[in-house]
């Protein structure tokens, strides 16, 4: 059991870098980004190209996808959501389905339907482990993934929190005419933001790629894992992103352990509930809870 | 050359004409005093100047430069800054990180969050407070000190006293002298004429969006812009009712 506790703990790690930028978006910007998984497996068939028509490693391959990846975070904030956003609540996120299924089907026209994966240009480090005693065997990848999510989550905080910019940006999330009214260039903040957003993301694809195969409709499932863990950890807290991803995954490893197919459900179960008690918490109660239910509003 | 002229300024709010053909100057170093009753388009023509609005017509021109267009966080790299009515604090940040975001314009100057908490010593043990925390008086003087931190030309004050008990609004105005004995120029919008008067070396009185009196606060008799304020001046000036 303490094996599969230390698993689960791991593979949180993994979706709390993969739920990081989703959070971080709808927290800043108030938009539900339907295109995050998309966008995610994007960067990993950016690194694949780079590794195996170029020989460029995937780690030294972020060096140009990250960059690159801010640049389409700052382009869709300043020229598809913030235009979007004018529309009204549901508009960013239509849009952002529809970008969804864009990209999926610019990645199947380029790529095809083949898995691919990016564990074949990383050596020995895939499947690379060290044995802990109680002959508990931690992937290497896995306790790296781990750090990388603890470092980048503290780092955003650090970076919201400290620096000029960060201000900036929770002053514009918060309030944003009021913001322009202390000098706050609103318009940049939010593009700044959003280009954060897309080096998370950019991340969380790499490791996704390293990790395990992907394909041109993997971001559905992604953006699903994604949506799960920032749920689980109360959208928008950081750390309540990588508690929420290690309660995922550890239902999930849980789950897998009662039946073969217990991996996926055990994880909608606690997202389930977990999303029941906020709403019941939420001051709703139960009775409201009923009505929603039910779709009766008086 | 004028630090402020406000020349024949129109804002509308959808079909309504808030603020109709205002015309203005301001002095550096002076404080004028723009007051009228609910409605008569003081912090409309306020938020035109600081760029929370746009004109429909008219200019304003700031040391000679013509802010048409101009979104509302140049301005503050302008010179301009305003203190909103109600505050409008970011709630979930502490006084400090509300006093650094004025900070953002980067105007050189003498203001930092020590010099603003030496002006307003109840601010001193509330520093790392969340802003939603604070009492009323301690919320407008970390919203005036955010002002002051870009180290404005101009500042522009909607309402300081607005919701406050009247021994924090004497503590709000006594620093409010401090800073126009110092020489910083001011646009207070106030709903008591009393106290506009006492700080003001100039004072506009607004009704229905228009100009009703304007001149020097010290000539004026509180009788005078009590007129103007409820409108009585127009009517004893043409003869028939307003």
């Amino acid at each position: 059991m303490s094996n599969q506790i230390v698993q689960g703990i791991l593979l949180g790690g993994y979706y709390a870098l993969i739920a990081c930028g989703l959070s971080f978006m709808f927290s800043v910007m108030r938009i539900i980004n339907l295109a995050h998984g998309s966008l995610a497996v994007l960067s990993a068939f950016a690194l694949w190209l780079l590794a195996s028509r170029f020989h460029i490693s995937p780690f030294l391959g972020l060096v140009i996808v990250l960059p690159l990846m801010a640049v389409i975070g700052w382009a869709l904030q300043r020229f598809l959501l913030e235009r979007s956003a004018r529309g009204g609540a549901l508009l960013p996120i239509l849009t952002t389905f529809g970008l969804a299924i864009v990209i999926d089907n610019v990645l199947f026209e380029q790529f095809g339907a083949d898995t691919r994966s990016l564990a074949p240009y990383i050596g020995s480090l895939s499947y690379d482990s060290w044995e802990w005693p109680g002959s508990i065997y931690v992937g290497k990848l896995a306790v790296i993934i781990f750090i990388t999510a603890v470092v980048l989550l503290g780092g955003l905080q650090l970076f919201l929190t400290r620096t000029g910019i960060g201000r900036s940006i929770r002053a514009t999330s918060e309030d944003p005419d009021t913001a322009g009214l202390v000098g706050v260039d609103a318009r940049r903040a939010m593009a700044i933001a959003a280009a954060i957003a897309m080096v998370t993301v950019g991340l969380a694809g790499a490791f996704l790629g390293m990790r395990a195969t992907f394909d041109p409709y993997a971001g559905a499932t992604q953006l699903l894992f994604a949506f799960e863990a920032a749920v689980i950890g109360g959208a928008g807290s950081v750390w309540g992103t990588l508690i929420g991803g290690i309660v995922l995954a550890l239902a999930q490893t849980l789950g897998a352990q009662v039946h073969p197919q217990g991996f996926l459900i055990g994880g909608h179960v606690a997202f389930l509930i977990v999303l029941f008690i906020r709403l019941y918490t939420s001051g709703l109660g139960l009775r409201g809870l009923l009505r929603l239910s039910t779709g009766k509003t008086s | 050359m004028s630090l402020l002229s406000v020349e024949d300024l129109v804002v509308r709010h959808g079909l309504l004409q808030a603020v109709r053909g205002v015309s203005f100057s301001v002095e550096r170093g002076e404080t004028l005093a723009l007051v009228g009753a609910n409605g008569a388009g003081k912090t409309t023509l306020l938020r035109a100047i600081a760029g929370a609005h746009q004109a429909a017509s008219g200019r304003v021109l700031f040391n000679g430069a013509d802010l048409s267009g101009v979104p509302s966080h140049s301005r503050v790299r302008n010179g301009i800054a305003l203190v909103p009515e109600g505050r409008k604090l970011f709630v979930q940040m502490t006084v400090e990180e509300n006093l650094l975001l004025g900070k953002t314009a980067g105007r050189p100057g003498e203001w930092s969050v020590e010099k603003v908490l030496d002006a307003f010593p109840n601010l001193k043990p509330r520093r790392h407070a969340k802003a939603g925390h604070l009492s009323g008086g301690e919320q407008q003087a970390t919203a005036i000190g955010r002002a002051l931190m870009s180290n404005p030309d101009l500042l522009l004050l909607d309402e300081v006293s607005l919701g406050l008990s009247p021994l924090v609004v004497d503590r709000v105005y006594a620093s409010l002298q401090g800073l126009i004995s110092s020489g910083t120029t001011i646009i207070l919008v106030e709903q008591d004429l009393n106290r506009a008067l006492s700080v003001s070396n100039k004072v506009i009185c607004m009704l229905e969006g228009r100009v009703a009196l304007a001149g020097d606060s010290r000539s004026m008799s509180r009788e005078e812009v009590t007129k103007a304020y409820f409108g009585l001046h127009r009517k004893s000036a043409t003869g028939v009712p307003a």
